[in-house]
Formats: structure tokens, sequence, C-alpha cells
């Protein structure tokens, strides 16, 4: 790491609430079709509809079971996937259905950062080649070589800048994960959307790459989604958290109040079950531990109305009828907002804290 | 042959690899004792050797191109010399494993239910219809709904947790006296992790069986082990009930492990402590300490740890730690510097 960067305890910065990236209405259908004509039988409605902004400068973490629209919603954000509803806005201009060429300016913008360290970078090309493609791809002009600009990025990401003419095999994972950085940090993205960019990594490797992110993001005024299952992380990482549950999103807020205060009955769960790592509070946390029964339905056809209906131990006949807004509920900071009919309380003895029915 | 007394005694388990690189040391040296009813958690890097140590316990080494020395006493008989007929007996009756990954664990092309009616009927002598009611019984306790129905899906019909537990099931089958979960919940969902742990403990309890789980993930260890062991290149490092590898730990990896960790118990950190540097090679293991090459404590012992491999030593009851610093010293730098740095923001 270099030593600009490596600076102890910086205070994350407040960001403004200029959003950089606006999201309204975001919709993601994937066909189902059968036969020879390819006749549409049916959808996955892997996003169905979700409004979010992100802030410039801030990191805003994506929460939600396996299979709930997360690497969709990133995929569909950077413009990777083309949205079958809904708009999204980028610095100012709508960006929902550009085609590629008119897409190529924003690129340089907007980068993403995959899970894998090992199957995102090919195996054949020297870190130089893989890090300084970018520039040749986006014919960008560095003023003393492409060459002396990827050495910078190297540094810039802890890597020795020597190391130009290895191949990926040579490093280890977390080396790895640095390198896929340094070649998303070539363009000087705005928004980078990293989806699962930690969990593959060793628990040792995982926090030197959060702390050069946090660093990065100081730096050079970078604003991140960050897509993650490790909600300790997300919590780490983020100024703001939104909680996906089946293609919607059912709870947004400053990190401070969803972790201490979450309103929704499955953000509440999902709290609820992250293992503590304190031998003592084993048996307190297994009491107070809501366990989630059942499966989670199926995108092709979710339940009407609330989506978390058929696992909520707080449903009522209205869950089933009308789907709850996501909106700021009563005594909550302007900041939080929650998808549900019956949020829960502060004090609420969670029925069953046990095993939820 | 000594007389155990524990269930499963391990001493000074080696298991080495001839490559073409040099000979790998994936294990070097290990010892450890498990009684039954108890849980072992090992953790450590990946690449110390976690999951080779378990195959080695369940004797799934092959000969020709694993060196294995050392014993492994299950109940008295050891794995290690035992003829690979005899161990193979023992497998699935007295000792069962659980998988990272459910699906390449499983057979696609046969349902479920068959898969365990194979595994049950291998070590009992039944018919096809007494093992199937023995799955379904199974799968029903496993937690997975209408299990007579469930039992003739194919493994892709269940989701990923069911999977898990189908799995369980499997291992469960025979009863085992000792179970091993290596990774068994680090491809799931939190609230799915959360039903296993709880399937783990309970059924921990009803079988009074031995269980060893192998995870990175530190949170786990603690609401599943009563003692834990810290695994780095090969080797123990430390060893101890699971308060005091979480209140007093004692070696400079242990911490690093620890510091590494954002805990949702604790209010948010401004900075994670990562331990710099990479893991070890196991050709090529460093000199003295493997860990001197990324220990911020290694000039205080002199240099001993750059040439002098430490020993494992008893630094309090059942607490065992590998370090040349002296313990009153490991204490005071636990207590004055690393524990209030890892509790700042809380
Ligand atoms: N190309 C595709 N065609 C059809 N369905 C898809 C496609 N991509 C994703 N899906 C479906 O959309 C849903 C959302 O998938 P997505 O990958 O966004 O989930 P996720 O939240 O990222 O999950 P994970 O945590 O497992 O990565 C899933 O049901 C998935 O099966
Ligand atoms: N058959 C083999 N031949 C050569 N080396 C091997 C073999 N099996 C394992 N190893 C090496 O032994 C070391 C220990 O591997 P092991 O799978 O036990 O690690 P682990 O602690 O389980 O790691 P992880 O947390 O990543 O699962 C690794 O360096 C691995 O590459
Ligand atoms: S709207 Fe109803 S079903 Fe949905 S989470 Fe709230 S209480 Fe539960
Ligand atoms: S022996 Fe030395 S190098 Fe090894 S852990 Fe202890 S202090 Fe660090
Ligand atoms: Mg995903
Ligand atoms: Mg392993």
């Amino acid at each position: 790491m270099t030593e600009s960067i490596a600076r102890e305890g910086v205070a994350t910065q407040t960001p403004s609430k200029e959003a950089l990236l606006s999201v309204q209405g975001l919709q993601k259908h994937f066909p189902i079709t059968k036969g020879l004509f390819k006749r549409q039988v049916a959808a996955v409605k892997a996003v169905d509809g979700i409004d979010f902004d992100v802030y410039k400068g801030e990191t805003l973490g994506l929460v939600g079971e396996s299979g709930c629209g997360k690497s969709t919603t990133g995929r569909l954000i950077t413009r990777l996937s083309e949205p079958t509803g809904g708009r999204i806005t980028f610095d100012g201009s709508d960006i929902s259905h550009l085609g590629t060429g008119a897409m190529r300016p924003y690129r340089r913008d907007m980068q993403m950062i995959f899970q894998d360290p090992f199957s995102s970078l090919n195996p054949r090309h020297t870190v130089g080649a893989i890090v300084g493609a970018p520039f040749h791809i986006q014919g960008v002009k560095t003023e003393h070589g492409v060459k002396r600009a990827v050495q910078d990025l190297l540094k810039l990401v802890g890597l020795n800048p020597e190391h130009y003419n290895r191949y990926p095999h040579e490093f280890s994972g977390g080396q790895r994960q640095r390198i896929g950085i340094a070649r998303t940090l070539a363009l000087k993205p705005k928004l980078i959307v990293a989806d699962e960019p930690v969990s593959a990594l060793d628990v040792s490797i995982q926090a030197q790459v959060v702390n050069l992110l946090e660093d990065l993001q100081e730096e050079l005024g970078l604003t991140y989604v960050v897509i993650a299952h490790d909600l300790s992380v997300v919590r780490h990482i983020s100024d703001r958290v939104a909680v996906m549950y089946l293609g919607k999103i059912v709870e947004v807020a400053d990190r401070e109040s969803l972790y201490s205060n979450p309103r929704h009955p499955y953000t509440v769960a999902l709290m609820s079950a992250v293992p503590v790592p304190n031998p003592r509070r084993r048996e307190s946390n297994q009491r107070e531990r809501v366990l989630l029964t059942g499966d989670v339905p199926s995108p092709i056809d979710p339940p009407s109305g609330c989506r978390f209906r058929t696992r909520c131990w707080k449903a009522q006949e209205i869950c089933a009828t009308t789907e709850p807004p996501l909106v700021v509920r009563e005594g909550d900071s302007p900041d939080h907002a929650t998808a549900c009919h019956f949020p829960v309380a502060d004090n609420e003895e969670v029925a069953g804290r046990s095993k939820a029915a | 042959m000594p007389a155990p007394d524990a269930f499963l005694d391990v001493r000074d388990l080696r298991i080495h690899f001839p490559t073409d690189d040099g000979l790998v040391k994936s294990v070097d040296g290990l010892n450890f004792k498990l009684q039954r009813g108890k849980t072992l958690g090992i953790v450590g890097e990946s690449g110390s050797g976690k999951s080779v140590t378990s195959l080695g316990i369940l004797g799934l080494h092959n000969k020709r191109n694993a060196r294995v020395s050392g014993e492994i006493l299950l109940d008295g008989t050891d794995i290690v010399s035992a003829d690979p007929e005899a161990v193979r007996k023992m497998r699935g009756r007295r000792m069962a494993m659980i998988f990272q990954d459910p699906l390449s664990a499983m057979h696609p092309y046969y349902t479920v239910g068959h898969q365990i009616v194979e595994a049950y009927r291998v070590h009992n002598n039944v018919s096809k219809a007494v093992a199937k009611k023995h799955a379904i019984d199974l799968l029903g306790r496993v937690g997975i709904p209408q299990p007579d129905r469930r039992v003739d899906d194919y493994p892709h019909q269940f989701s990923g947790g069911m999977r898990q537990r189908a799995m369980i099931a499997m291992a469960l089958s025979c009863d085992p006296e000792l179970l091993i979960a290596d990774e068994p919940t680090t491809a799931l969902d939190v609230t799915v992790q959360a039903q296993i742990l709880d399937l783990m403990r309970d059924l921990q309890q009803e079988f009074n069986s031995a269980l060893i789980i192998i995870t990175h993930d530190l949170g786990v260890v603690a609401e599943l082990a009563d003692d834990v062991l810290v695994m780095y290149g090969g080797k123990c490092i430390e060893y101890g009930s699971a308060v005091t590898i979480f209140e007093e730990p004692e070696h400079p990896y242990t911490w690093g492990l620890l510091g590494s960790m954002p805990r949702l118990d604790r209010g948010v950190t401004n900075r994670l402590m990562p331990i710099k540097g990479t893991p070890p090679s196991l050709i090529n293991v460093p000199s003295g300490c493997a860990f001197h090459p990324r220990c911020a404590y290694e000039p205080q012992t002199g240099g001993r740890g750059t040439t002098e491999v430490p020993e494992l030593v008893e630094s309090g009851r059942g607490h065992l730690v590998r370090c040349h610093l002296p313990v009153a010293e490991r204490k005071r730098i636990w207590q004055e510097q690393v524990r209030p740095k890892l509790e700042a923001g809380s």
C-alpha cells in the first residue's frame, strides 16, 4: 500500500445529498420461452420496480438473500443489461435505454468489480495488459504513456509496479482482486459497483481490500454501490444500506438506523441470523433469533401484496391484497424508508423470537 | 497400543504431498483430542491444512500421492495404520463428513432419497423399503417439509439450504459418532445458515456425537464450538476453549484474525486491522516461526522467530500457544495494545 493512502482511522467524509445515480421503477424481467417460436410463457421478475438514489461520494450497500436481484440491479445500473422498465438517471442524464455507442462516454464513469478475482482476469494476459486494456479500448491518451499510467495504478492499489509483466496466477487472491480494482480505476470512474468484492477472499485479505476501497474513496472521491451478503462487512463499509427481498427493496436507511432500528420484519430476521463472535452470548443469541421457515418464493410467481408475507410472522389480511409502499414510517428519520404495513417497533417483543412461522 | 483417553485422539499427524515443485507439508505435526458430545472448531487461513486434516481423519487420502504419518485414534483404533477396508467400514458407520458444496457431493442423476438409501444400505443389511422409510424419517428430522413427497426429488429440485440439509441427513443416516463439517454453511445465506447451525446443535445433543466444524467464520465458531484450534501453515498455533480464544487470545496470528473481522455486536470501527502480507508457501515454509514474515512482534523475540520453530506450549489451563514471546509479554500486549484497538468504536 502506498504511503499516501495508508492513513490510519480516517473519518468517513459526510457525503453530499446530490444524487449521482437515481433509479425509478427499475425492472428486469427475464423471459421464459417455450417451443419452436420461443413464445414467452412467463418471466423471472428478477428486479421488479425499485427506486433509490446514490449520492455523490457515498457508499450504498445492497444486501439480501441469494437470488433476490442484487447482481441484476448492479448490472442494470452500469447498463451491462437492458432494463425492461423504469428509468436510470446518471449525473443528470437519462441512460435507461442508451445503445452501445451512446453509452460509451458514460462507460468510463461507471465500472463494476466482480466477485471472483480469478475468472474475471484473463490468465494469458500480463498484469500490464489487463490493467492497461481500458486505455486502449476507450482510446484514452495518457500523459506519460500507458505503461507509466498502469504502474501508477498498481502503486495506488498497493501492488509492486515492477510486477507489470507477471501473470494473474502468480498472485494471491487478494492481490488478484487488487489487479481487478486497478483495472477498474484506469478510466477514473465516478461510480463503482462492487458485486461481492471480498466474499471469495480470506478474512485477513478481505480486510486489506476493504481498507483499500475506503482509501480510494477518500483519495479519489469515488461513489460506491457495494453488493454483499456479509452484513458485518456491509455495515463497516456503507453510509446507507438497502435491503432487497425477491426483486424489491423492502427497507433503506442510513446504516446506524438500519442496524440499530430495523423496521421491516425481513431485515429484523436477517440481522438476527448473523452469528455473533462472542461465545458467552451463544444462548441469548439463539433465544433472540428469528428463524425464517419455508423457502424463498419463486420470482416467477411472487406472492400478491407483500412478497414477504408467506414467511412473515406479522402478516395480516391486508398484506395479501395491498403492496406496502417504501415510505418513511412514523418516528423514523427522513432517510429511513420501510415497505411494510406493520413495521417492527423498536421495543417490540418480536413474536416467537424463536421459530417464526 | 496406548489406552485412549479421548474418543478422537490425533497424535503428531503429518500429511505431506510430494509434487513436482517439492514436498507440500499441508499438515505438519498436529495433536488434538476430542470427547464425545463436544465440538471442536478449526479455523485458519485458506490453505492452512484444515480440509487436508479432516480428509485424513476420515482416511480419505490416497496412499499413492499422500504421505500420512502419526496416529489418528478413533475410540482406540488407529486410522493411519488400519487397513483401508476397515477404515472404509468405519466411514459412514462411525464417522461421516459434511462437505462445503452439497451439489458436488450429491449425484445429479439419482433422487435424494435413493442416495440416502444407498448410503444407509452400505452399512445396514435392510430392505430397500425399510431404508427408504429411514430416509424419509431423516429428511423430516433435518426439517425438509413433506419428506414423503420430497424424498423422490432430484438434487436440482432442492434449494441450496435444502440440499445442505439433505447432505446432513445422508451424513447422519448411520448415526455417526464423529461428524466432521467442512465449511457447512459458507455457500448459504445467513438465514439458512442459522437453521443449519441450529440443526447441527440439536442433532449433536441427541446423538452425543463428537463434532468438528471447520470454517473461516469466527461467528460460526463462537456459536458452536467448545474448543477452538487455530491453524497456520499446517500447524496448530493456538488451542483453547472458545471463550479463551475470543477473550484472551495470545498468538499474534489469532489477534490478526480477530482484527480483520468487522463485527455486528460492536460499534462501527473506522478501520479494520488486516494481517499484512500473504499466506506462507507450504513448500518453502518460512524458517523459524512460519508466521514471522507477517508478524509485527517478531523483532521483540530477538530474532528467534526467524530461526527457531516455536513449540506449542501450555500458557494457561488447556490453553496452548506456539510463540516465542514470553507468556506475560503476550498477555500484556493483548491487554494493553491489541484489545483496546479491537474494541475501539464500541
Ligand atoms: N440471465 C438470466 N435469465 C434468467 N433468470 C435470471 C438471469 N439472471 C438472473 N436471473 C434470475 O434472477 C433472479 C435474481 O438473480 P441475481 O443474480 O440478481 O440475484 P442475487 O441477489 O445477485 O443473488 P446472489 O446473492 O446469489 O448472487 C434469480 O432468480 C436468478 O435466477
Ligand atoms: N493432493 C494434494 N496435492 C498437493 N497439495 C495439496 C493436495 N491437497 C491439498 N494440498 C495443499 O495443501 C494445503 C492445505 O490445503 P487444505 O485444503 O487443507 O486447506 P484449507 O485450510 O482447507 O483451506 P481453505 O480454507 O481454502 O479450504 C494447500 O496449500 C493445498 O494446495
Ligand atoms: S407488509 Fe405484512 S407481510 Fe409484509 S412484512 Fe409487513 S407485516 Fe409482514
Ligand atoms: S514466534 Fe515470533 S514471529 Fe512467531 S508469532 Fe510469535 S512473535 Fe510472531
Ligand atoms: Mg449476485
Ligand atoms: Mg478447506
